[in-house]
Formats: C-alpha cells, structure tokens, sequence
C-alpha cells in the first residue's frame, strides 16, 4: 500500500505540479480568509504606525497613506474577496445553469427568450456593463455583487446549454423518456448528473477571474467604499501614492498569487480530462 | 556482391523512451536493396518495419535511440549530421506514405508541393520553372490535365490521385531510392493494382531502387523482386520472391502465405496466424515467435535463433530447412 | 455561406435594440429616479434645465413611451449630455473612440505575437523546460491585474530607469497634430512629424504591451493546442522526408494550418481588450473611451456611464460579427467544400 504522498498522487496521473500548486496557493488564501485576525497583530483599520513608511521589520509591507499597516489589509483583504468570489460565482451558476438548462431542455418561447437575454447580456464587454450597473445601483460592495452577477450568470446559462442540448440526444435519456419519466424527473436525474463537469471547470478557474473583477471595480471607486481593506481599492490608494510603491505591492501581489492560483487549477484540470493536450 | 548495394542496413536497431524505461522496436534488422531493384519488407503493424526505415533515414523522433548501421551509396546515415541527411531526404532518397489525403498539407496547392520538393534542393530554379516542372511530373504520373491540377487543393483529388501526387513529389528530383511506407493500404483495390504499375513504371524508367513496406504479402507478388520478413523487429526471413513463395522456411512466412486469400481454392475459412503480436517491450523470451508458432519446441521457449543464410535465401529458425519441394 | 452572414446581419439590429433596451433598464434603476440619469445634481435646481431634459426624454410619459423615445434619440444619436464635460455624449464617446482603437489594436499586435510565438515555442519544444517555461509566462499574464502590472512597469520602466515615457500619448510639452484620424501614430505621419511619431510609437509601447500581454496566455495556450495536433500529422512527416528544414516545416506548414482558428481566437480576445483598456487607459492617462467611462462612473455622470456601455456594446457587436464571418470565410473546407 502505497503511502497517500505528493509523489504518489504524481505518479497516478493523478495531479500535476501545476494542479498541486494552484491546490496549494488556494488553500493558503483560504486558510488566510479564515485566520488572517489571528495572523498579524495589527488592525486594519487602525493608524499604527507612521505614513508612508517603506518596508521595516515592524511593518513587513509598510504603512499607507492613513499609517496602516499594509500586510495586515492586505491579508484581511482576503476575506472580502474570497466571499465576494465564491458568492457571485455560486448565484451566477445557480441562476445562469437552472436558466439555461430550462432553456435546452424545454426549449420553446421562453427558452429562446433566455437565449436571446443570454446573447444581449454577453455583447457587452463585461467590464463595461459591471460598472455600467454599479454606478446605476450606487457604491458599495453588495452593488458590486449584484452586477457582477448580471454580467456572470450568461456565461453558465450558455454553458449549460449547450451540455443539456447534447446530453438530450443520448439513448438512456431516450430510456427514460420511453419508460414514462416525468419531464422534471429526467431533467433532475438523467440529464443534469453529466452535465455539471465542465460548468464546474469553468467555475473553478472563473472564481480567479470574478476576484479580478471585483477588483477592478474597487479600483475605480464602484465596489468598496473606505476604509474597508479591499485590494483593489488598496491599489489605487497605492496609485496615488506612487512614490511609495508598497501600497500598491501587497494587495497587487495577493492578486496575482490567488489569481494564478486558480489558473494553475483550471489549467492542471484541462490537462486532466484532456491528456492528449499535454 | 561485387559493388556496393545502393542501400544497406546492417544490424539496425531503434529503441524508445527514456529515463531508464527502453523499449526496442527495431532489434536488428539486415536488408538491401540495389539500383532498379524492388525489396519488399512485410510483416503485421507495429513489427517495426517502417520504424526502421525512418530511423535510418533520420526522420524519427527525437526519444529515439538508433544504433547499427544504414549506408546509402557507401555514406553511413546513421550518426550523419541533420543537415547532411536533409540533403539526402527528397533529393536522393525520397518516401511515399500510406494515407495520402494526411500526407499531403490541406492548405497548400498540389503543384506548390510539388514545386517546394524542387526548390528546397535546387534553390537556384526559378519558381515558374520548379511549377513547370511539376506539371510534367504529374503528367508522368498519369494525372490528366496537369497544368490546371497544380493549382488545385489536396482535397479536390481522389485518394489513388492523392497517391499519384505524393510519387511525383517524390520522384521530382530523381532520385536513387524510393521508400514506399503501405502506399496502397488506405487505397480501394483496383487502386491498389493501378498505383503498383505506377511505381513499377517508374522504378523502370529512372532505374530506382524500391523499397515498399507492407503488411499485405499479396501487393508484394509480382512487383518485388526480393522480400524480407520482418517479425517483433527482425528479419525472420529474406529471401527473392519466387523463392519465398515455393520454399517458405520461416513458420511465420508460411503463416502469411496461407492467409493470402486465394479464389482458385475452396475454403470454409480464411486462415489466420493464431495470437497477436507481442506488444513492444514485452516480449516472450527465446524466440519472438514461439507463442504463436505450431511448431514451436522447448528450445524456442528458451534461446533466441540465429539467422540461418542458405545462399540468397536466408531465415532465423531453429528448424529453418530449405525444403527441396515447395511447401504447397 | 452566405446565409450564415446573412443571418447575422439580420440578427445585429436586433441584439442592438437589446443593448439600448438594457441600457434603458438601467437608467430607470438610477437612484431611483429616473431623473436622476439625466439631469446631474447641480442642475436638478435649475427649473428650467429640468424642463428640458423632462421634454426631451418624455419623463412625464408612461413607461413604454419612455422607452419609445429613448429608442428613439439614441437612434439619431442623441445619448444625452456628459454631467461632467456639459457636452453631448455621443460627441464625447465619438471624440475617444480612435485612442482607445489605436490602443486595442496595438495590443493585440502586441499580445497576438507574444502568444503565437509563445504557443509555437510550447508546441514545438513539447514538455521540455522551454515549454513549462512559456506556459508560465502566459498564465501569468493573464493572472496579473492589469492595473496593477501597468503601475509596475510604469514604475520600473519610467520612473527608475527612464527608459520609456510616461502616462499619456504623446510629450506634454510637444504640440499636438492636426487631428485627422484620431489615431496618434497616423496623424502624425500625415503632417509629415516624424519625432513626432516616434513619440506617440514610444508612448504606445507600455500600454499596449500591459494590455497585450492578458491576451497572449490565452493566445498561447490556443495555439500551442493546435499546433501540437498539426505537428503530429502526416504532412509533417512528408515535409520533413522532402528535406525541408525545421523551421520551415513549423513556419511554412505546421502555422498555416493553424491560421484559422489563431485568428478567430484573436478576434474574440477583442472583448477581453475593450475591458482591460479601461483600467489600462486609467493608468496611462490615455484619452480614449476607458478612461472616459471610469471618470463617468467615478463622478456618477450617468448619461456618459450608459453612453459608452451602449457603444462599447455596439463595438463589441461588430467586432464579434467580423470574427465570425471571417472565420466561416477562411475555413477552406467551408469555402472550397
């Protein structure tokens, strides 16, 4: 019996190094979300030290503007992000993958109006519509949510889609049918248990992209109001301070850890279901 | 053999893989084959046959190990620098493939192919004149209207034309050595016939030396003038063609020779050589052979054969014999 | 063929109505007040300002009428007035438009090479470090946050080693050209300023090259997939027997064969272009429609917020248009079969 290492899972084809990483990036964010009151000493919110003051062995990533230290926002960022991501993500699926199953399955006039909503929602360039709808609904994180929502919950609806459409067509489906299956009832059981893989897939390496989102509409002022620790905010902080490069660096980098974090993951569960790409 | 074959291959072997996992697909093989002379090498998919003639010709990839021996016109090809085989490669050797349709690049006319054969080893021809050129080398294959088919796409032939257009690429700069890798396997069966003379043809007029590699010992009747068996990466047998027919001495041969579909005899079933071949990397110890063959003994569990030469006519079998009548 | 382009066309107009209707939504979500979206705070006092934009938008009318007229006036290009700038917004839009076009497709210049010869080397050199290596190099890019990266370098490159300009399109003390295209690059080689030139080039190079590289990961990972099927077939193996060289046998054969799809990647990569060029200009004080839109959403000027994601839309539209057709054109099985 084979102990239940690294090496072992490797050697099954089981993970990648890409995979094992991105596992391990997001588990340190996750861990952080969780434990990031526990991890720094200082409070984010507080003026604990001077302004402006470089890196030092008190203030690992330094002070910002107000004299907060800029490791611990930075870590207690994560526990606005991750939620954030995780929340938009669960809706947009819940609501994108029900519409657009609906939508395959049953098909008619409401599934092509679906589908025509789903084709409108997905000319905009996501950015633009996001902010578009932040702005109308006002500053604040919850707004923020909720238009990331409308711009996230076509990209599964189309997906699903797509999956129930060709999951339709084969025979057990037919099966149950013939067997005298209600409509519900083959939709739930037969049609829907193969059709959640690649909308999974997609929401892994999507949560990446919806912490990026969310971020950039901080950036601009749309998503978190101060004082609240939010690392896109923190970086336009760090935009105007641009002489003091760290208070742009903590939360840029936590970005683009957990950001590729994710990537790896999406890419090691590519590589995974499609070997021949390697 | 007073002069030096055109082509010959001493003793080639090619292995796989890496890290300490190696695997042989070629275990030794010796052929030859001279000017307007037509070797056949036949034997079942993955024996290893046109792994060899790839490796020598520096056309395998980079994992590959190829060790022996491969000269062409007295020049050792194995160990030559890429550059110098390159010269060779279309110019003095050149190879057909079985599937003409994935041979041939979809997006790219006939006649550039053709033309880029040309212009890769004479650079100094002007691209009209390597385009003319190509016009009579597909005339010389029988394609009619060459001058409008050069510009035309791969898609827009059929298959045995397909074909055709892979031997013109081929022969374009006249060569002394043709590898025919199964050219006729992917073919309908009347095809199959027209494709041969084609070769036939042209083996005649430029004198080449042919070598075609199939697993259909029945394309090789009438068309070879020597055949060389090859099993699990080696030669079990190679003898001239009426000879392997009437004398088969190798058990695997006489196997072969008995599944060929024959119309004039009646027979409830075909015939087919029990099992399958060993798989690369896992073979039966003794002799490669010995699981499928009805006259295997204890010493073909246990000691490989050597490779028994009775003038011309040679086979790798404990209990090869030169029988004095054809073996009917 | 050509009912494929047919049907899109027809189906533009209507996927054009869907945009301004969902703009429309929005604009009855203001605040609240559907007044709110079109006439800014300061001028909410000014009885007469009110009036006008009341007539002009039909508040006083029902819900669809509204909506009637709102079609209406965006049809004829009317998308209200800029709280900010006073002016229309079409105009605005229509004014900073070319800059964010000359920076989108500098960076899919940028980017589109990146990728490709990032993919080629991931293909080529399959599982090897060079490989791995390339891999990175993309999936980075497209993790950093393009605000940030753009800062980094802005730092970097400008700031400590001085090496490339700084925020904007052109030397703030240098005269502007004679605005022909909008396009910075070609108006100044039309009034004949060639340092002018190489200095709107210069000041191209960082944005774009932030902006290009989100796309290049996703570039590369497409073009390293395809072209590690090219490379495994036949015609490859020919070429190689007819003794072309390796990077002929990439270049001339293996690439051509992975034009179509390469192409169609790019073009849909435009969307993601458009979203980062507004962070990106933001960054670089680039005058184009990005920053105008992150002004706009800053200062809640509503009727330039819903004007440029109207064109944005629109933009995004066409360009999805032109990619797919082209795509359905250059397919050859499509066109010759």
């Amino acid at each position: 019996m084979t102990a239940l290492t690294l090496s072992s899972l490797r050697r099954a084809h089981w993970i990648s190094l890409p995979l094992a990483i991105g596992f391990a990036i997001v588990l340190f964010w996750l861990a952080v979300t969780f434990l990031a009151p526990l991890m720094t000493s200082y409070n984010p919110l507080d003026m604990v030290g001077r302004r402006l003051q470089a890196p030092s062995w008190e203030h690992w990533l330094g002070t910002d503007a107000l004299g907060r230290d800029v490791l611990s926002r930075t870590l207690h960022g994560a526990r606005h992000s991750l939620p954030i991501a995780v929340v938009v993500v669960t809706l947009s699926v819940g609501i994108g993958a029900a519409l657009g199953a609906i939508s395959g399955f049953v098909g008619g006039v409401f599934g092509s109006a679906i589908m025509r909503l789903v084709d409108v929602t997905l000319s905009f360039p996501p950015m633009l519509l996001a902010m578009a709808v932040a702005a109308s609904l006002g500053p604040g994180l919850e707004n923020a949510t909720v238009a990331m929502i409308i711009v996230w919950w076509p990209v599964y609806a189309r997906l699903m889609r797509a999956q129930v459409l060709e999951v339709r067509e084969r025979e057990h489906v037919e099966a149950a049918i013939a067997a005298g299956a209600s409509k519900p009832r083959v939709l739930l059981k037969h049609i829907l248990p193969l059709c959640w893989t690649p909308v999974l897939i997609s929401a892994t390496m999507d949560l990446g992209q919806v912490i990026l989102l969310a971020a950039s509409l901080s950036f601009i002022g749309l998503g978190a109001t101060p004082p609240t620790p939010e690392w896109g905010s923190m970086i336009s902080d760090g935009a105007s301070q641009f002489y003091s490069w760290w208070v742009a660096f903590g939360p840029g980098l936590a970005i683009l850890t957990i950001v590729l974090g994710f990537n790896f993951i999406g890419d090691g569960l590519h590589d995974y279901f499609d070997p021949k790409s390697k | 053999m007073q002069q030096e074959p055109l082509f010959s291959v001493q003793d080639l072997r090619v292995s796989f893989g890496r890290h300490g996992h190696h695997f042989e697909a070629v275990r030794g093989i010796s052929l030859h084959v001279d000017h307007g002379e037509v070797l056949g090498i036949v034997g079942e998919s993955g024996s290893g046959k046109s792994v060899g003639m790839l490796a020598a010709l520096g056309l395998q990839a980079k994992t590959a190990r190829v060790q022996g021996s491969a000269k062409f016109k007295g020049q050792e090809l194995v160990g030559m620098p890429r550059r110098e085989l390159r010269k060779l490669r279309g110019s003095r050797v050149a190879m057909i493939f079985q599937d003409p349709l994935s041979s041939l690049n979809p997006v790219m006319t006939v006649g550039a192919q053709i033309a880029e054969a040309i212009l890769l080893h004479h650079p100094e021809v002007s691209k009209k004149a390597a385009l003319d050129r190509a016009v009579e080398l597909l005339a010389l294959v029988a394609i009619p209207q060459p001058d409008r088919r050069i510009h035309q796409y791969p898609h827009e032939f059929s298959g045995g034309m397909r074909q055709r257009v892979m031997i013109a690429m081929a022969v374009a700069n006249d060569p002394d050595l043709l590898i025919a890798d199964e050219p006729t396997t992917a073919l309908d069966v009347t095809v199959q016939a027209q494709i041969m003379d084609v070769l036939s043809d042209l083996r005649k007029r430029l004198n080449l030396g042919l070598i075609l590699i199939t697993h259909d010992l029945g394309v090789l009747a009438g068309h070879a003038d020597r055949v060389a068996v090859v099993y699990s990466g080696e030669v079990v047998e190679q003898a001239s063609i009426d000879d392997l027919f009437e004398r088969p001495s190798h058990p695997y041969t006489r196997g072969l020779i008995a599944s060929i579909p024959d119309m004039a005899e009646e027979k409830d079933r075909l015939f087919s050589i029990e099992g399958s071949p060993p798989p690369l990397g896992k073979l039966p110890g003794g002799c490669a052979f010995h699981p499928r063959c009805p006259q295997v003994q204890a010493i073909c569990r246990t000691t490989a054969p050597v490779l028994r030469d009775f003038g011309g006519h040679s086979a790798s079998c404990h209990f090869a014999t030169l029988p004095t009548e054809s073996a009917a | 063929m050509i009912r494929y382009i047919l049907r899109r066309l027809i189906t533009m107009p209507f996927l054009v109505l869907g945009i301004i209707t969902l703009a429309f939504l929005l604009t009855t979500v203001t605040k609240g007040d559907p007044l709110a979206a079109i006439v800014s705070d300061r001028q909410m006092n000014d009885p007469e300002a009110v009036a006008a934009a009341k007539a002009r938008w039909g508040l006083d009318r029902s819900l669809p009428e509204r909506y009637l007229i709102y079609v209406q006036n965006l049809v004829t290009g009317d998308m209200g007035t800029s709280f900010i700038t006073r002016r229309p917004v079409a105009q605005d839009v229509m004014f900073r438009l070319p800059a964010t076009m000359e920076l989108v497709i500098a960076a899919m210049i940028v980017g589109s090479t990146i990728g490709i010869s990032l993919g080629m080397l991931a293909a080529y050199y399959r599982n090897t470090p060079i490989d791995h290596l390339a891999r990175f190099f993309a999936l980075f890019g497209s993790s950093i946050p393009v605000f940030w990266l753009g800062l980094a370098l802005l730092y970097v490159f400008s700031v400590k080693w001085g090496i490339l300009p700084g925020p904007g399109r052109l030397d703030p003390r240098a005269a502007l050209p004679p605005r022909v295209t909008g396009f910075m690059t070609i108006d100044t080689l039309l009034a004949g300023n060639v340092k002018l030139f190489a200095d709107a080039l210069w000041h191209l190079i960082l944005p774009a090259f932030v902006l290009g590289w989100a796309v290049a990961g996703t570039i590369s990972r497409l073009v390293r997939a395809n072209m590690l099927e090219v490379l495994d077939r036949e015609f490859i193996l020919t070429a190689r027997s007819k003794g072309a060289g390796e990077l002929r046998v990439v270049i001339r054969h293996a690439l051509r064969n992975t034009l179509v799809p390469t192409l169609t990647v790019i073009g849909y990569s435009f969307a993601y272009l458009l979203t980062g060029a507004v962070l990106t200009e933001t960054i670089f004080s680039w005058p184009g429609m990005g920053s105008y839109a992150v002004d706009a959403a800053r200062g809640l000027d509503f009727p330039a917020i819903i004007g440029v994601t109207i064109v944005g839309g629109v933009v995004f539209l066409v360009t999805n248009l032109i990619t797919d057709v082209a795509y359905v054109i250059a397919n050859p099985r499509v066109r010759l079969g």
